[in-house]
């Protein structure tokens, strides 16, 4: 008999009285499933879901929702309960404002869509300052973040205006009673209406006092003013009509001076070519970083700070002294008679200018261009952009620690960011008794303030503005505010116990003050309004005083210098929270995402700083530590070509830490390091080994490596004397071992479009013009709904930008020596590795700027390519992407010869991953009505923007007419004011782009591949010069 | 009886009292009589009434002047020829019933008809006088009568149909009896082969029948499969139920009012526009009763309609007593029915506006839809079966001139289709 044999685990279980062993063995698992894997534990345990429950839930989901999926939603339409009359569902409308934030200024059109601003664009009816730089189109953007202040708060918590108001009354009232000086602390005014409200408000509390400060303050350049004209104010330059342009330090394109001259410089950049003996501006630069100014320049120079110094020494000595014993370094020396070799000219179409930050550099530019009279020099129409005063935020510091300052108001500033001192300071807000802080966002100070009242974005605000003599501007809401916010002047008439509304405020000043010719309508309409003001007295004194010269020429530079400096894209860094801007790749460096230690090539061999490009592609680079004064600091560091040896740069405006998403808390802050507020200090670098960083850089070919077809250059001198065929030769391709212009019919091996009835679109790109600011990638970015994907995607080439500009250096000392020396080295380049050398740029490259985005091929590789016919070609030149039909195999990006197609990898919008402005419903608000959002898995690029041509084409046949030129503008070509991208109907012969098809520096990028492309480029000119070449810096 | 006797004066006075009273009992109950008599000048009074004073004023009901029901009872008749000719020369001569009238009503002053003899004044009165009354009753009659008669009606009909039902199944019952009956007796006498196999036997051993029915089978599931999916998402005939019961057919069928009178945008923009509700309120400011005809079977009643009139009042937040805007808005939730994915561009003013297409073409015949639904399925198809049939007639749009000119000459057509004006290109409708 064969018996089942029991067997036990253990003594326990033979005592079958024992329950708890009788109930485990019954079960399937010891111990309870832990039942959280599946969310949230319930309380009791008896109720939480087991795995089958699980299963069950899921299976019924999964069926439901495919059930419901079938249904369409239930879609709801809201309209106005009573519509206002100017607003058609639909269609846009636009509305004339100024933009100001301390750091730009821009006359501009806001775009409105059923009340809701979405675009910046330039006001083209202003005649100045009608230039929108990018952190001016993406201004719009601050509008709707998130992060902004929304309602006024009282140590922390949330109250109402009422309440706020109550209360810092009460404050102020005891403050006034003890006679106790509170400080009202702004960024410059350049509003009339705002300082005499801010007069009225130091009327009725006397003890309040009124001091400007900036973050980048110009205090030489003012005092030099003052000095010479008497009034605090900077000279304004118009390079229009220029032949030479020195710029010594002086970033025209960038910061200098608020820059804005990008129009003026580039209208003497390009030459007219009906003109045999054409003739454009030759534009001297020397520097430390390479600036953007820098490379647009014909000869730049990489100095070191203190030489700047002494070239400018010699320079005044020489013009306006007469005599100049010239300079021991022979370099300088050369470069100094360069300079005045070139000014001697024609002394009246030359001009000087300089960054230098003392008030000896500052009154040395003045006395060069009053005694060579330069045409170009403006000092009777004064720009009126800063007043404040560099150590003003030392004094208040100095003041609240020394008690006599018990109070502090502040509005547009952020100076526990943006100073020096921050941390001290920020310490002292916070011992304060009361700190109001009138502030869009919840900045670094805004969070110490006990009081907090949220001002209105300027979207939201009016606001008027005094920025150039005769020159006024005013900015109109565009949105009723979207939070508890109130304009930043209405607070202080409320304080002042003034029963009147800003607006009506503005408006009562100037009809008393401003206006005299025009009516208040008008100039609201327009934006801005032009005074009959008498200009400012200049008396050219043949007596002044000599300015000491012998303290820059003995200058000496430090082993190593660090030049700070504010990126393009971020400024001083008001807009860190602004992803379109922190996407927007630093025209220079093509690094994303980041501020970084640029170092030159030669310094980063001897310090042992590396940059390598790991395996996805992406730049790794070292990190370094730095030391100026007692502050020290961790960077990364690239290495940046045309870098001065012996100096680094660092840009500010990085480093947020409030008011900032966790994904744009990104860099460091180096206003930490912006000692005494002077940009140049002495810096030691000690390498950190093995520790990298990784870039998020979007260009890793930095040079064409003599490929000419690519960028086309030629110099002046060609230009004027020989044929078209010389410098811009039609590519010649073989066929049957015969050489055939690519542009004949005979090596198509395509049936041509009939292109010639109805519209046919063509862009040209100017490289002469072009100086590569990136208005026009954010204008696109903002007009199109382009993602912003972070830093982690674009450091893996998944950026989105529908049009970019690509930078390249010259791996020679120019880009002709390029061309040369691959032609030479073609046949035995490879073998012995000189391709490889052109791979690096050189130590001071010439730079190069090409806008590239969908060059719209008449025969397109992308469309024959695709397997489900998602793109196309349109009669009218564009090659059409229906996102609808895409199907996401992404074939046409690989066969696409420009690389402008992108991929949606992801979702980019409603998704947490991407916590940018599409993932709230408030950021959603900027998108463009008119574009379609693109889902995960499509293929999107340019479109030449269809829906601008189409709306166009729209109001053209509802008002039943023909269109003019000029009517069609894509976005880029819209926000790029110096004229550098042309959009037009070629079909229309009188139109500027039909024109610019027939020029003689037309050419088509990598046109031998025979896609003939709907977008051209203008060759670039440069204004070379044949005499010898000027040293760079001797290495320290 | 002596009738020769005099009769005294009480008598005289009891009979006159008495034949008055009749007369007043005659005139009230009868008013139809009296308003046959002065049908003319009433007729007259309703035409002038509607030319003149209807913007401004309601018969029963204040409106932006005041009700004009026995206006000529409360005011002299003299008063009132020189009121409605010339009400501001009143109010500035300060005749103070004149002034009271003018603040009571918002300031608002009246227009002046000085082209009105006093003739056509006394019909107006004479409308406004009588004509509500007998209006009211009507209507009070038949909307009491509508509801009371329908519901015997229904329940006689509702009995014979029982009675039919259950005399069906009786006979039913008898029928099957019989049959039972007769196959009992049929099958004592005949006995079925068992060799013979049952149909559904012989189906299953035919490999060939079945093989071919599965095929079938599964051709037609596919079919039936393709045919559901490919409705997916095509709403046609959509009719949801909408927040106010706005009538298409009262308003476009019955009123004529065009379609672009209310949804203007579609005239200059790519969308038609939902009306606001200031839109509504040019017209239903005045308009806060329905009167026209009645769809009783569906239950719209003049009530009904005028109830949700009562709700576009409610969201516009417009107080009907006191003729003035509250303030309080409330605004519609309209459901949505036309609804193009996000990727489609489509624009009203092209198709509406430049073409001149009837807005029927698409959204069907409007003035006959009580309730709105989607008449077209919107598909891509749909769309482009459109562009490809019809010829564009452009004659006088400046715009196309050159461009029809010069392609028709390349097609070779007098009349080019969109599809040949390049409506078919992807971009001209996917951006």
């Amino acid at each position: 008999m064969s018996e089942e044999k029991i067997y036990w685990k253990g003594i326990h279980q033979l005592d079958d009285s024992n329950a708890d062993l009788s109930d485990l063995e019954q079960r399937e698992f010891a111990e309870k499933l832990p039942s959280d894997l599946f969310g949230k534990q319930k309380e009791s345990d008896d109720q939480s879901p087991t795995r089958r429950d699980f299963l069950k839930y899921l299976g019924f989901s999964t069926a439901a929702a495919a059930v419901a999926a079938c249904d369409g939603p239930v879609i709801k339409s809201v309209p106005y309960v009573v519509k206002p009359e100017q607003i058609i569902p639909g269609n846009a409308n636009f509305y004339a404002t100024s933009y100001w934030d301390g750091y730009d200024f821009s006359n501009i059109l806001v775009k409105t869509r059923e009340g809701r601003p979405i675009k910046i664009e330039p006001n083209s009816d202003a005649p100045d300052f009608y230039q929108t730089n990018a952190r001016v189109h993406a201004s719009i953007l601050n509008l709707y973040d998130t992060q902004r202040l929304q309602t006024p708060k009282a140590n922390q918590a949330d109250i109402s205006w009422d309440d706020l108001y109550l209360r810092v009354r009460e404050k102020l009232d005891i403050l006034y009673q003890n006679n106790q000086t509170v400080v009202l602390l702004t960024s410059s005014i350049i509003s009339p209406t705002t300082m005499d409200i801010i007069n009225q408000l130091t009327a009725k509390y006397s003890n309040i006092q009124h001091i400007q400060y900036d973050a980048l303050p110009a205090q030489g350049v003012l005092d030099a003013y003052q000095d010479k004209y008497g009034e605090r104010a900077m000279a304004n330059y118009d390079f229009s009509s220029s032949k030479v342009i020195v710029s010594i330090d002086a970033d025209f394109l960038g910061d200098w001076q608020n820059g804005g001259y990008d129009s003026s410089y580039v209208k003497s950049r390009v030459p007219d070519e009906s003109d045999k003996k054409a003739s454009m501006s030759y534009h001297i630069h020397l520097e430390s970083n390479l600036s953007l100014t820098g490379a647009n320049a014909d000869k730049r120079m990489p100095l070191k700070p203190a030489q700047l110094k002494k070239v400018l020494a010699h320079l005044y000595q020489k013009i306006c002294l007469g005599f100049d014993v010239g300079d021991e370094d022979s370099e300088i020396q050369s470069i100094v008679d360069h300079i005045l070799e070139k000014i001697n000219i024609n002394p009246a179409k030359a001009v000087v200018v300089s960054g230098i930050e003392s008030k000896a550099a500052q009154s040395m530019v003045l006395a060069i261009n009053e005694k060579i009279q330069s045409s170009a020099f403006l000092p009777e129409q004064p720009l009126y952009f800063k007043k404040g005063d560099s150590l003003a935020i030392e004094t208040v510091s100095r003041g609240i620690s020394g008690g006599q300052i018990k109070g502090l108001i502040w509005h547009g500033v952020n100076p526990v960011y943006t100073s020096p001192i921050g941390q001290q300071l920020s310490q002292q807000i916070q011992n304060l008794d009361f700190s109001l802080a009138l502030s869009t966002v919840k900045d670094e100070t805004a969070v110490l303030a006990k009081f907090v009242a949220p001002t209105s974005h300027y979207l939201e605000a009016w606001h008027d503005y005094h920025p150039k003599k005769g020159h006024y501007n005013i900015a109109q809401p565009t949105i009723r505010p979207l939070f508890h916010t109130k304009d930043f002047q209405q607070i202080l008439l409320d304080l002042a116990d003034i029963p009147m509304s800003h607006v009506d405020y503005i408006k009562n000043y100037w009809q008393n003050n401003i206006l005299i010719d025009s009516n208040w309508n008008q100039v609201v309409h327009d934006g801005f309004y032009l005074k009959n003001e008498p200009d400012q007295p200049i008396e050219f004194s043949e007596d002044t005083e000599p300015i000491d010269a012998l303290a820059f020429i003995n200058a000496v530079d430090s082993p190593m210098s660090l030049i700070l400096y504010p990126k393009i894209s971020l400024g001083d860094g008001q807009q860190a929270a602004n992803p379109w801007l922190q996407e927007m790749p630093d025209p220079i460096s093509r690094v994303s995402w980041d501020n970084y230690l640029t170092v030159s090539i030669s310094d980063a061999k001897k310090i042992g700083i590396v940059n390598t490009t790991n395996s996805h592609g992406a730049i790794d680079g070292s990190i370094v530590q730095i030391k100026v004064g007692n502050r020290e600091l961790e960077v990364p560091a690239l290495i940046q070509p045309g870098q001065t040896p012996g100096t680094v740069g660092l840009a500010l405006g990085y480093g947020r830490k409030q008011g900032v998403k966790n994904e744009m808390q990104i860099g460091v802050n180096a206003f930490e390091l912006l000692l005494n507020h002077k940009r140049h200090q002495n810096v030691e670098i000690t390498p950190i080994k093995g520790k990298m960083h990784e870039f998020a850089c979007i260009q890793l070919q930095n040079t064409v490596m003599g490929r000419g077809e690519i960028i086309k250059e030629t110099s002046l001198e060609e230009f004027n004397t020989q044929e078209k065929e010389y410098y811009n030769p039609v590519v010649h391709v073989s066929k049957n071992h015969m050489e055939v212009p690519v542009r004949s019919q005979e090596v198509d091996a395509w049936r041509s479009f009939d292109h010639s009835i109805g519209h046919f679109f063509n862009l040209s790109i100017d490289l002469n013009a072009c100086t590569g600011c990136g208005a026009c990638v954010i204008a696109c970015q903002a007009e199109n709904n382009v993602p912003v994907v972070g830093k982690r995607e674009v450091r893996r080439s998944r950026d989105m930008h529908w049009l970019r500009i690509d930078r390249y250096y010259s791996s020679h000392e120019s880009f002709k020596e390029d061309h040369k020396k691959a032609e030479e080295t073609a046949w035995f380049g490879e073998a012995f590795g000189t391709f490889r050398k052109l791979e690096k740029a050189a130590e001071n490259p010439q730079v190069v700027f090409q806008p590239v985005m969908c060059q719209h091929c008449n025969h397109a590789p992308c469309e024959t390519v695709c397997p489900v016919a998602a793109t196309v070609h349109g009669r009218q030149g564009q090659n059409q992407m229906a996102y609808n039909r895409c199907v996401g195999t992404r074939y046409c990006a690989n066969n696409c010869p420009y690389k402008v197609r992108r991929f949606n990898w992801f979702r980019y919008n409603k998704n947490k991953e991407f916590d940018y402005h599409m993932n709230s419903p408030l950021g959603r608000m900027v998108l463009n009505p008119d574009v379609v959002v693109r889902s995960r898995g499509v293929m999107e690029k340019c479109s030449f923007c269809m829906q601008r041509t189409q709306k166009t084409i729209m109001d053209a046949k509802l008002e039943g007419r023909q269109i003019k030129d000029g009517e069609f503008n894509t976005a880029c070509a819209q926000a790029c004011t110096s004229g550098a991208l042309v959009f037009g109907d070629v079909n229309d012969k009188t139109s500027k782009v039909a024109k610019l098809k027939n020029s003689k520096r037309k050419y088509y990028m990598v046109e031998s591949i025979g896609t003939k492309p709907n977008v051209m480029y203008q060759l670039k000119v440069r204004h070379t010069d044949k005499s010898k070449n000027h040293a760079i810096t001797k290495e320290v | 009886m002596n009738y020769t006797k005099e009769v005294s004066e009480d008598e005289i006075k009891f009979s006159i009292v008495f034949l008055k009273s009749l007369l007043f009992l005659v005139l009230t109950i009868f008013p139809i009589e009296l308003l046959g008599q002065d049908d003319a000048t009433i007729q007259q009074g309703k035409t002038l009434f509607n030319t003149h004073c209807a913007a401004c004023h309601k018969v029963n009901r204040k409106a932006i002047g005041p009700a004009l029901a026995g206006a000529s009872e409360r005011y002299d008749r003299e008063w009132l020829y020189s009121w409605i000719r010339n009400s501001s020369a009143m109010i500035a001569a300060g005749d103070p019933i004149a002034v009271a009238l003018f603040e009571e009503y918002n300031q608002s002053v009246m227009t002046g008809f000085p082209q009105l003899s006093d003739q056509d004044i006394d019909n107006i009165l004479a409308y406004t006088d009588y004509v509500p009354e007998v209006v009211q009753a009507a209507q009070l009659t038949t909307a009491t009568e509508g509801p009371s008669e329908t519901p015997t009606l229904y329940k006689i009909f509702l009995i014979g149909l029982v009675i039919v039902l259950v005399l069906l199944v009786v006979m039913l019952y008898f029928i099957q009896k019989r049959l039972i009956k007769i196959k009992t007796q049929v099958e004592s006498d005949f006995r079925p082969d068992p060799k013979i196999d049952p149909i559904w036997k012989a189906f299953v051993k035919n490999q060939f029948l079945v093989f071919s029915t599965v095929v079938l089978l599964f051709l037609v599931g596919l079919y039936q499969l393709y045919g559901y999916m490919m409705q997916i998402g095509i709403d046609k005939g959509y009719q949801p139920i909408q927040p106010i019961h706005f009538s298409h057919k009262i308003h476009s069928g019955d009123n004529q009012i065009d379609c672009k009178y209310c949804h203007a945008s579609a005239r200059v923009s790519k969308h038609s526009g939902i009306p606001s509700l200031n839109i509504c309120m040019n017209c239903h400011r005045n308009i806060a009763e329905y009167t026209g005809e009645e769809d009783l079977a569906a239950g719209y009643d003049q009530e009904f309609y005028t109830a949700e009139i009562k709700k576009i009042y409610a969201a516009v937040g417009w107080d009907e007593e006191n003729q003035v805007y509250t303030g309080q808005t409330q605004p519609v939730r309209w459901v949505r029915i036309h609804n193009l994915p996000d990727f489609v561009y489509f624009n009203h003013a092209q198709h509406a506006q430049v073409a001149g297409i009837d807005c029927q073409t698409c959204h069907g015949p409007v003035e006959e839809m009580e309730v709105l639904y989607q008449y077209a399925p919107l598909t891509m198809g749909w769309c482009i079966d459109c562009h490809r049939e019809t010829s564009v007639d452009l004659l006088g749009n400046e715009y196309y001139q050159k461009v029809h000119e010069e392609l028709s000459k390349k097609y070779g057509v007098e009349q080019l289709t969109v599809a040949q004006m390049g409506g078919l290109e992807c971009a001209k409708c996917h951006y």
